[in-house]
């Protein structure tokens, strides 16, 4: 058995949602879904860790959800639209939480915005970044 | 005969359609963008589609980890705005057109495209922030809509060839409709962003702007950019930009450029916008 090329993983600061991603991600991005309902929007706020043991997540996807850190949330599988159920239901825009993957400020990273966004130059290989 | 007559591409970006609900357009940040869509929304009061045939995709509304269709279109008379976490957007419901919608799974999947067909589905922002900021508040969109979803959550989407391929061939399904139609096709999303990891905020301008010169008449080319130029040059989401091939493989192969608008940024995103017409011969 061959495993498929992924040319995509000497992208830096990237994280492709593709199908070993979405398995290991389901009731991760299951939970978050969830979140469409505004009666499950309440059940998570009343008790966030009483309503992610309704599902059958890994403890870690857990403390991902709780520490609302959404680099650790995708290496475990969760995807980017799916987890923006979470932070809409935290009242976030997408420019706050992409800020928040970045390690920048919500200021610097909209700045950065207004400046034109994070150029290509230097952000397309890994090797790059390495040497630089 | 039904006939496409124009094509239109949008970015979809969802921080556009709350600066519309929540009444934001007249401010600086947001300026730019409303400033420019003045020129389609009196366009299409002249054109007055009938029908559009909205390619966009689902962001996690509709489709959940249980289902991830590559095409699916919509075949059901109305779609009601998705609720995405923050309650639906206050926009009318769409109306569809479920003959024409039938007639074209018909012609795609002989053609070898193999649809998903869907009767009940919620549509998100991707779809109604195109449609907002052509038509603005209304209380009832002015046309039917069939709207079109293209997979480009998982990877990997169809290839841009796949789509401007589909394209070609939703053309043939549309001319041979026998009721008299005026139909266009909207490809949306777009263009360069990445909204996740470290790497967020990725512009790239030099790519985007060879996009939207080559797709007028060069689109071919265009079609055969690999996903992982896409993603390496014009960020994760980039990727959507193979949408506009299905609008742009619709129309004729000579085409008007009406309009084109490019500016960046809108909350994480660039924001592209063409209008092109078929040229009448």
């Amino acid at each position: 058995m061959t495993r498929l090329a992924k040319p995509y993983d000497d992208i830096p600061g990237t994280t492709i949602f593709d199908p070993e991603m979405a398995f290991k991600g389901y009731y991760l991005n299951q939970f978050a879904i969830s979140l469409m309902k505004a009666e499950n929007r309440e059940k998570f706020k009343a008790n966030e860790r009483a309503y992610l043991d309704e599902w059958d997540m890994t403890e870690e996807q857990k403390q991902a959800v709780l520490a609302r850190d959404y680099n650790w949330m995708m290496r475990l599988g969760g995807n980017v639209y799916f987890l923006a159920k979470i932070f809409s239901t935290d009242g976030l825009s997408f420019q706050v939480a992409a800020a928040s993957m970045t390690g920048m400020t919500q200021e610097d990273y909209a700045q950065m915005m207004l400046d034109g966004g994070r150029k290509p130059e230097g952000n397309r290989y890994k090797q790059e970044q390495d040497n630089g | 005969m039904a006939r496409i007559t124009a094509g239109v591409a949008s970015s979809h970006v969802p921080a556009i359609g709350a600066a519309i609900d929540l009444g934001k357009t007249d401010q600086p940040y947001w300026q730019p963008v409303f400033k420019d869509y003045e020129f389609v929304k009196e366009w299409i009061k002249n054109e007055k589609p009938d029908v559009i045939f909205l390619v966009y995709n689902d962001h996690a509304s509709a489709f959940d980890m249980n289902f991830i269709p590559t095409f699916a279109i919509g075949c059901a008379p109305e779609f009601k705005p998705a609720d995405e976490g923050w309650g639906a957007r206050p926009v009318p419901t769409v109306k569809g057109h479920p003959q024409l919608a039938a007639h074209i799974t018909q012609s795609l999947i002989q053609d070898n495209f193999d649809l998903t067909v869907i009767h009940k589905m919620d549509v998100d922002h991707g779809l109604t922030v195109p449609l907002s900021l052509v038509f603005g508040q209304v209380e009832e969109w002015p046309c039917l809509i069939i709207p079109f979803a293209v997979n480009v959550v998982l990877y990997p989407p169809p290839s841009g060839q796949r789509c401007y391929d589909l394209g070609k061939a939703l053309r043939k399904a549309v001319e041979s409709f026998p009721e008299d139609l005026n139909v266009q096709v909207w490809g949306t999303g777009g263009m360069s962003h990445q909204l996740q990891g470290p790497r967020a905020g990725l512009i790239n301008q030099a790519f985007d702007n060879d996009f939207l010169d080559r797709i007028v008449d060069k689109a071919d080319e265009l079609a055969t950019i690999p996903h992982i130029d896409y993603v390496r040059e014009a960020g994760s989401e980039g990727i959507e930009l193979v949408m506009w091939l299905i609008m742009r493989g619709a129309l004729n192969d000579k085409v008007e450029l009406k309009h084109r608008f490019y500016h960046v940024p809108a909350s994480n995103t660039a924001v592209g916008h063409l209008v092109l017409e078929n040229k009448s011969i």
